[in-house]
């Protein structure tokens, strides 16, 4: 099995949020070997934006042989894409990367932004007790999702829903504890978590995210520094759309 | 119908390669490409020893093209002969190697050791912008180019390849510059150096601040760049800069290029460079034409 690239229908978009779109793809090729935590490439209709958008997996679902993506509209790929309506064909390619790596352990799981996504189908996944942490800016989007998953914590910037401040900030407000932390979100959030797993000595799973070009490892866009020598250029980067985007917590420097 | 073209006594069975830097060394594009139907594999620039490249972010889009300041980030030749070299011999293709260095001794180290590899040709890669010592330095100084590839060529077992930087005022003066050095045959163009600012942060796009602009906005540039040097000096061309379709790839070869290199548009289809083959014999079907060879350069 691997990575395939291929047209796919639209089976439904939906608006979640202001800029948050929740669009549904019908791909087997993709959803039958996709798993956690994967990507996929996106391809924008418009020949002056060469270049792939890589957009987490939030939902898999292996019997209707869909993928649901949840996106942000960050520039004009990603807004080309939320005018895709049903019956709509795009260029996709997946499962990118190597996806979340589940552990039967107390999980925390935690989304800021649009890290929230992937924690979706990770929670789904996950088969054991689940504390699910989210950090968002203002408007809240895919709790009705997750709430049925697991015991929901919320932070916001703007104090409306849940702690007021960063997912930190919640899971010492509510004193949540769990063995193993599997994160996606903002570059500082992550920073934070890390040492926070660290002193706290817990395993933790971090998804990552860089500019990517290739999407598969070839073009050496998209690295993050590593503790140890890599594989593939034998200096100390691993490339996050290929050796990641999910690495150890101790892996990775950042 | 011939598309085999001859490269310094190298026969491709087609023209179309690869442009280093955006194909790995294959491992990575084969599994969406059959490399046995490419021309050759041209793999990314390989040093005397590993490279960590720059800091990210390394990657900008810009309006139909991209810029890239990877900074040749790459695990050194042992790795190269150990691994990606064997890799590449499973298949019917041809190997091309993109050398890079910071010095002329680090150039002469790499082709000497890659004399006794079973690779077909040496790209020598004097034209990156991106790192501070090396590359392009010795692109954009006819006499500094001269002499490196003179040493490079007097050292080397397979035919040379110098890469040559269109950030230059007269890239004609660098192509007769690489013919007095002993050059077997010439590739062009790398990319043009460029800059973004994100304007919301205040910050350029790229880690390095500058970085090589690709994919189909150079294109017009490359084909001018093409068509000179190939009325300046005797040497066979290898054409790039920003080929996406079959169209593109007549184009280069009707302004002088032997072969032609696909490179950012990998990242757009992968399967550009099958794309681009199949549209060849098609063309060529249409059009009556038997030998490739014919439309070499035939626009003068």
């Amino acid at each position: 099995m691997s990575a395939v690239k291929l047209t796919a229908k639209v089976r439904s978009q939906k608006k979640l949020a202001s800029d948050i779109y929740s669009l549904i793809l019908y791909v087997p090729e993709i959803a039958d070997q996709a798993k956690a935590g994967q990507f996929v490439s996106l391809y924008s209709k418009d020949g002056a934006n060469l270049l792939p958008r890589p957009i987490s997996l939030c939902e898999i679902d292996h019997e209707e042989g869909t993928i649901r993506l949840v996106y942000r509209v960050v520039g004009k790929g990603t807004e080309e894409f939320s005018h895709l309506e049903e019956g709509d064909c795009v260029e996709v390619m997946g499962p990118l990367g190597n996806g979340f790596t589940l552990k039967d352990k107390r999980a925390i799981l935690i989304g800021g932004g649009i890290g929230i996504p992937p924690m979706l189908e990770l929670a789904k996944e996950l088969n054991c007790e689940k504390n699910i942490v989210l950090g968002f800016r203002d408007e809240t989007f895919l709790l009705e999702d997750l709430e049925p998953r697991g015991e929901i914590y919320i932070a916001s910037e703007d104090g409306k829903t849940g702690v007021q401040g960063n997912v930190l900030d919640a899971i010492r407000e509510y004193e949540i504890k769990g063995d193993i932390i599997y994160a996606c979100g903002p570059t500082p959030m992550l920073r934070a978590i890390k040492e926070y797993a660290f002193a706290n000595h817990m395993e933790a799973q971090l998804s990552l995210e860089e500019k990517m070009a290739c999407g598969i490892g070839a073009c050496l866009a998209c690295v993050c520094k590593s503790t140890e020598v890599d594989d593939h250029s034998h200096v100390k980067n691993k490339r996050i759309c290929k050796d990641g985007p999910v690495f150890d917590a101790g892996e990775v420097e950042f | 119908m011939n598309l085999s073209v001859n490269i310094a006594g190298v026969e491709f069975k087609n023209p179309v390669t690869v442009a280093s830097g955006t194909f790995g060394s294959g491992a990575e594009y084969h599994e969406f490409v059959d490399l046995n139907k490419l021309g050759a594999v041209t793999t990314k620039g390989v040093a005397n020893v590993p490279w960590p490249g720059n800091p990210t972010p390394r990657i900008a889009e810009t309006y139909g093209g991209m810029m890239n300041a990877v900074g040749l980030q790459n695990p050194g030749i042992d790795v190269l002969c150990g691994r990606d070299i064997p890799f590449l011999k499973q298949f019917d293709t041809k190997i091309i190697v993109n050398v890079c260095g910071k010095s002329e001794q680090d150039y002469v180290e790499v082709v000497e050791r890659l004399g006794d590899e079973d690779v077909d040709l040496l790209e020598i890669n004097v034209s990156c912008p991106n790192v501070k010592e090396g590359g392009i330095a010795f692109g954009q100084d006819p006499k500094a180019l001269e002499q490196i590839t003179k040493a490079v060529k007097a050292k080397a077992k397979q035919p040379i390849v110098m890469k040559l930087s269109p950030n230059v005022t007269d890239i004609t003066v660098m192509a007769k510059a690489a013919e007095a050095g002993g050059a077997d045959a010439l590739s062009l163009i790398n990319t043009l150096t460029g800059m973004k600012i994100d304007i919301n942060r205040r910050q350029f796009a790229l880690a390095n601040k500058t970085g090589g602009l690709s994919g189909p906005a150079i294109k017009p540039v490359a084909v001018r760049m093409v068509y000179q040097v190939a009325n300046a000096v005797k040497l066979p061309i290898i054409g790039m800069g920003g080929i996406c379709n079959y169209e593109d790839a007549i184009e280069f070869m009707m302004a002088g290029a032997t072969m032609v290199s696909i490179g950012t548009a990998n990242f757009h289809d992968p399967y550009t460079t099958i794309k681009v083959i199949d549209g060849m014999k098609k063309f060529m079907e249409e059009k009556g034409i038997e030998d490739i060879n014919e439309i070499i350069g035939c626009v003068k």
